[in-house]
């Protein structure tokens, strides 16, 4: 204050009328609160640079989204990180840096925070399904020196899809693009995508371009929850195809 | 509290003869109104929430019928039972409590101390779990083996059972306890509400059993720090909600003009989290029957309200809680006023305007777009100044009673909290940088200085403060033995230091690993080579922590030696620590 005087209140004698009243304490508190998380959250919905265009992203197969609620229900993202930096070492040790349009569809994301194992963000296709079996199974029979639990039970469990359907129609409902075909062949659309040479192959791979279609378990007819989760694991950071990616082309 | 069985003959007695006195009443009604006599009556609220238990406890058993997985079925029973056991304790609350509560006795305020000693005890049974889950699952890290194969114990599964644990169950009962002690001894006011202060209490730790046997169970929406699903959820909404209610309406009934300070940061805490809560944990069940639900919010967007969230639950749940009880207990025991009343006037608006904005640092180089990662990182640097304006404000409050940090432990573990809180305050703004967080994410660093945020700051506040409150609730002079406080303080921090450094050292080796190449250009490690290199480390860690958890057990012994000891401790147990001790 450049002038003082005695008539005006000092600033903290006007901080008195939020010790006296606790309503205006309240207002006072939500007004401080809302500004920054309105600044940085709203934009990432309506800025077209936030989400870069990029071509072969689809939604998760029936199968591979059972196993990505297996993904979640194991808590794996608090030992895995599903996100590539732009650094280096990473690129190298991982393959290309991870694009948001890559976890456009995931409720929730499961970026991680914590590299207990390493990143799984591009771990599709880098194993065969035998080596994710006998790993899940056992870590320390493929990698002696794991610290990963053992996850013996996945490959006991059989895989319960019965309602596969009703959490696509509500992940249809948050914005993920399945139709409502997509919804209706649920059921078949898991057996398919878990079994060799099914008749439904070609229908499915309309709905689900480029997905794999195979007998993961290699106990043909039984579906676990190992060969969803394997079926998850197969798909990450195999959509984009970095050949064809143009990565100066979202530069604005 | 009385057990309900015992004192049932006496009730009646009790009761038959109020009986008489109403009958005598009527025979003179206009006496009985001077005399300030009223029947006993069911209130609305007790009746209401009876009602509301009871139809609560039907709808929970028609969901377990028709429920998708029996790990839900048993979590509607869960509810079914708690719904049923709370109607029996209204009932036998009614009939041993006496007709009209008075608000003051002989011009003091009667203050409802009940829901506080509770969440006391809660608070100190909780912590023993977590600090026990988080030794067990740092064993894991070391070996293996001990994840035993099993879903229920595997890694997974078990750490968000020690995040919960410590942070919701211990932190927050610690919270829930002060706070209303706080609030009614600077108020000058009992706490408002007849039921709602037990069902705050009594709801949170239903929510903490709730959400604890979920994750066991693979119940998780696969958030970290909010993995309790949408019907989780729901209950801690109605809970906090009451909350709120229970802290305003006490406010509202003081006999001071000024709200303490203290209460600003409880008040910033219980309404940051109630909007933080509802914010990240949006979500749409799959059905009534299933414990399933998708969050709204999707990929990047998601990714950054998790972290507005994730990060100012550290801010106000770790953060603005604990500074109130600063701002209470520190000067209380030190019998000194707090430093600077204007300081804790900028550093409250600034904390809070500020926090808010740091969660982008927990992203940094990810595909949030640069612009939330750099506004992120400003802030959070700009955040150490408030930082340690509550730092200097709580240790300043100090000047002129230092020498009792000789001779008073329980002083001097709330001091050290503030010691740590300035440190880890410092070490996070430092690691907001983008090419320190390059190197720090990921790794063990990240967990170190969250421990020691969570083990010197949060926790060592929290044990000072129920170093404090025991006695001054239970009615004894001093805790049973200050001795012990002494043994606490110093093989927990020991624990802490042992912590803290071998996590620094894993994290920065891992973090240097990562990106070390040979002469040749190519990396140097496989990731599995890191992981190896970190073993000695985290054995190191468990031991820290086995040692933090010692310390855990001896203060539950010394608290149990408090309340159990007879009226009046002698002050032989100060006397016995001399000077230099």
């Amino acid at each position: 204050m450049a002038n003082p005087t005695h008539t005006s209140p000092s600033i903290w004698q006007r901080h008195q009328v939020f010790e006296k009243n606790s309503i205006l304490l309240v207002i006072g508190i939500l007004v401080a609160i809302s500004i920054g998380g309105l600044v940085e959250v709203l934009p990432l919905f309506y800025l077209k640079s936030t989400i870069e265009k990029v071509e072969g992203i689809r939604p998760l197969t029936p199968l591979e989204l059972a196993g990505r609620d297996i993904y979640v229900r194991e808590g794996c993202y608090l030992c895995h990180s599903q996100m590539i930096r732009p650094l280096r070492d990473e690129v190298e040790r991982y393959g290309h840096y991870s694009l948001a349009a890559e976890s456009m569809y995931d409720h929730p994301f499961q970026w991680g925070s914590k590299r207990n194992g390493p990143d799984l963000a591009r771990v599709g296709g880098k194993y065969s399904d035998d080596w994710h079996r006998d790993h899940l199974r056992n870590p320390r029979s493929v990698v002696p020196a794991s610290i990963m639990p053992g996850y013996p039970w996945l490959e006991k469990n059989l895989l319960d899809f019965n309602h596969i359907g009703d959490n696509m129609a509500v992940l249809a409902v948050e914005g993920v693009p399945y139709t409502p075909e997509m919804i209706a062949s649920a059921s078949s659309d898991v057996k398919t995508q878990g079994s060799a040479d099914d008749g439904a192959t070609p229908a499915f791979t309309k709905r689900y371009p480029k997905a794999i279609s195979r007998d993961l378990g290699g106990n043909t007819g039984k579906l676990t929850e190992a060969d969803a989760l394997i079926a998850y694991l197969q798909l990450l950071g195999t959509q984009v195809d970095f050949k064809l990616y143009d990565d100066k082309a979202n530069i604005r | 509290m009385p057990a309900p069985f015992l004192c049932r003959t006496n009730d009646f007695k009790i009761k038959r003869a109020r009986m008489a006195t109403i009958r005598m009443a009527r025979c003179n009604g206009a006496r009985a109104i001077m005399d300030g006599i009223s029947p006993k009556k069911l209130t609305i609220g007790e009746m209401g929430l009876s009602v509301t238990m009871a139809l609560l406890a039907v709808f929970a058993i028609f969901v377990a019928a028709k429920a998708w997985t029996p790990e839900y079925a048993f979590h509607a029973y869960l509810f079914a039972a708690g719904a049923v056991a709370s109607v029996f304790a209204i009932a036998n609350r009614y009939v041993s409590r006496p007709a009209v509560t008075p608000q003051e006795i002989d011009g003091k305020p009667n203050y409802n101390f009940g829901p506080v000693k509770f969440a006391t005890l809660a608070a100190m049974f909780w912590g023993i779990a977590g600090f026990t889950v988080g030794l067990y699952i740092a064993l894991e890290l070391a070996w293996p083996i001990f994840n035993l194969d099993l879903p229920w114990t595997s890694f997974g599964r078990l750490r968000p059972l020690h995040t919960s644990a410590v942070i919701f169950a211990f932190g927050g009962n610690v919270l829930l306890a002060t706070s209303f002690y706080v609030v009614q001894r600077t108020c000058r006011a009992r706490l408002a509400g007849d039921l709602a202060p037990w069902f705050v209490i009594l709801g949170y730790n239903f929510f903490i059993l709730i959400a604890g046997t979920g994750y066991l169970l693979g119940i998780t929406q696969g958030k970290e720090y909010a993995e309790p699903e949408w019907y989780t959820d729901s209950w801690l909404t109605v809970v906090w909600v009451t909350y709120l209610l229970v802290f305003l309406g006490t406010l509202w009934k003081r006999k001071e003009p000024h709200i303490y300070v203290a209460n600003w940061f409880y008040l910033a805490f219980i309404v940051t989290i109630a909007v933080l809560h509802l914010g990240n944990n949006a979500a749409i069940p799959v059905s009534l029957f299933s414990s399933k639900s998708y969050i709204v919010w999707s990929g990047v967007q998601d990714a950054m309200i998790q972290w507005w969230y994730g990060h100012n639950a550290v801010g106000f749940f770790l953060t603005a809680g604990f500074l109130a009880i600063v701002y209470y207990f520190i000067p209380k025991r030190a019998e000194r006023p707090v430093y600077s009343y204007r300081l804790s006037i900028i550093h409250f608006w600034a904390l809070i305007f500020m926090y808010i904005w740091a969660g982008p640092h927990h992203l940094h180089y990810t595909a949030l777009p640069d612009w939330a990662q750099t506004l992120g990182m400003t802030f959070s640097i700009m955040l150490w100044m408030p930082s340690w304006g509550g730092m200097i404000n709580g240790l300043m409050t100090l000047s002129g009673a230092w020498d009792k940090l000789r001779t008073d432990p329980v002083l001097r573990m709330m001091v050290v909290s503030v010691a740590f809180y300035g440190m880890s305050t410092f070490e996070g703004p430092v690691m907001s940088i983008k090419s320190v967080n390059s190197l720090s994410h990921y790794t063990d660093w990240g967990i170190g200085h969250v421990h020691s945020g969570a083990l010197g700051w949060v926790a060592y506040v929290s044990f000072g403060a129920m170093y404090c409150l025991v006695p001054w609730l239970w009615n004894k002079r001093e805790v049973y033995s200050l001795k012990l406080v002494n043994w606490h303080f110093w093989v927990s921090t020991i624990g802490i230091v042992f912590y803290i450094t071998s996590m620094w050292v894993a994290g920065i080796m891992q973090g240097l690993m990562w990106r070390a190449y040979t002469a040749l250009g190519f990396l140097e490690y496989s990731f599995v080579e890191t992981t190896e290199a970190m073993h000695p480390m985290y054995i190191i860690r468990a031991l820290g922590g086995g040692m933090f958890l010692a310390g855990a057990v001896i203060m539950a012994y010394n608290l149990y030696m408090t309340i159990r000891s007879p009226e009046p401790i002698a002050l032989g147990n100060r006397a016995a620590l001399v000077p230099g001790e």
